[in-house]
């Protein structure tokens, strides 16, 4: 085991800012992607369905 | 490309036109989404509990369990890119340029996340976020090429043309990829080599396990959320065929 606490995870040996500024960017980049390929393709549906 | 049902032979040429691709890549996505779930999972394990501090960068190394799977990812999904492009240039396929019109969003976010997780990691070792090193330089070319496929392809409005003038762009950008690659060899640069070449690795193992481990998660979420922009941009394309409403009306209410 790495961290003796929570709070000492989170401070990664005085990098927390850079480690969490990566993670947070790559977390933030999946949601935004994901949600916006759903939102796309429901879209699509929904134009589609209203021709049919 | 005639009836998907004409062929019963060719199996694997079936799912080569959209009205059988579409359904196929429905059920693949939760399969992929859920090997990225639990590969990340595993992967942040393994990166935070598991492997130990290092003796040099102490803890802040950790940002490779990320940093190197965009980057790897990022280069991987240009030659995809411009492998689909390249064919549906060549044999006139419209699933291809689909797909790759469904790669490049996916291919400028890696890009974008290497460069990202890269500054972070930058400052606290090199003491600057940026520097104008071969790598990083390449890394920020291959970000604008994925930019311009798609601005480009945005920008032509038959959708055709569109693909071909993207294709030409993609084949030539390739380029970039093995210039990115070697630029650690070929150049003085501040990153450091490859830690992974063929022949081995210059990596503790538990280090190395979860850094491939966070790479195969990023293959699965890339195939996942290709696969779904791809049925999108089906929709999108084909709009005016049959198979849509039909595809539409299997699905029933699902969005």
């Amino acid at each position: 085991m790495n961290w003796a606490s929570f709070g000492d995870f989170l401070a990664m040996g005085g990098a927390g800012f850079f480690v969490w500024m990566s993670y947070g960017a790559c977390a933030l980049v999946v949601i935004a992607e994901v949600w916006a390929v759903r939102r796309r393709r429901a879209r699509a549906a929904a134009a589609l369905r209203r021709r049919a | 490309m005639s009836s998907a049902t004409a062929q019963p032979g060719f199996g694997l040429f079936r799912y080569a036109a959209p009205p059988a691709f579409y359904p196929l890549a429905g059920k693949l996505v939760p399969w992929f989404a859920g090997i990225a779930a639990v590969l990340t999972a595993w992967g942040l394990y393994l990166g935070f509990l598991v492997a130990p501090s290092d003796a040099q960068q102490g803890e802040v190394y950790r940002v490779i369990f990320i940093h190197v799977p965009a980057a790897w990812m990022a280069m991987f999904l240009y030659i995809v890119m411009a492998f689909w492009a390249g064919v549906g240039l060549v044999f006139n396929t419209r699933l291809s340029s689909m797909m790759a019109q469904a790669v490049a969003p996916t291919g400028a976010l890696m890009a974008f996340l290497a460069l990202w997780t890269g500054a972070f990691w930058g400052r606290p070792t090199w003491g600057a976020y940026w520097v104008w090193d071969a790598r990083l330089t390449s890394t920020l070319l291959l970000l604008f090429l994925y930019l311009g496929f798609m601005a480009l392809q945005a920008a032509i409005d038959d959708p055709r043309r569109a693909d071909r003038a993207g294709a030409v762009l993609a084949l030539v950008g390739a380029i970039n990829v093995p210039v990115i690659y070697f630029s650690v060899k070929w150049w003085n640069t501040l990153h450091q080599g490859a830690s992974i070449r063929p022949g081995g690795a210059s990596m503790a193992t538990p280090m190395l396990t979860a850094m491939l481990v966070m790479v195969f998660a990023f293959w699965a979420y890339a195939i996942a959320v290709i696969l779904m922009r791809v049925r999108a941009i089906m929709l999108e394309r084909d709009r005016d065929a049959a198979w849509v409403q039909d595809a539409l009306g299997r699905e029933g209410g699902r969005a």
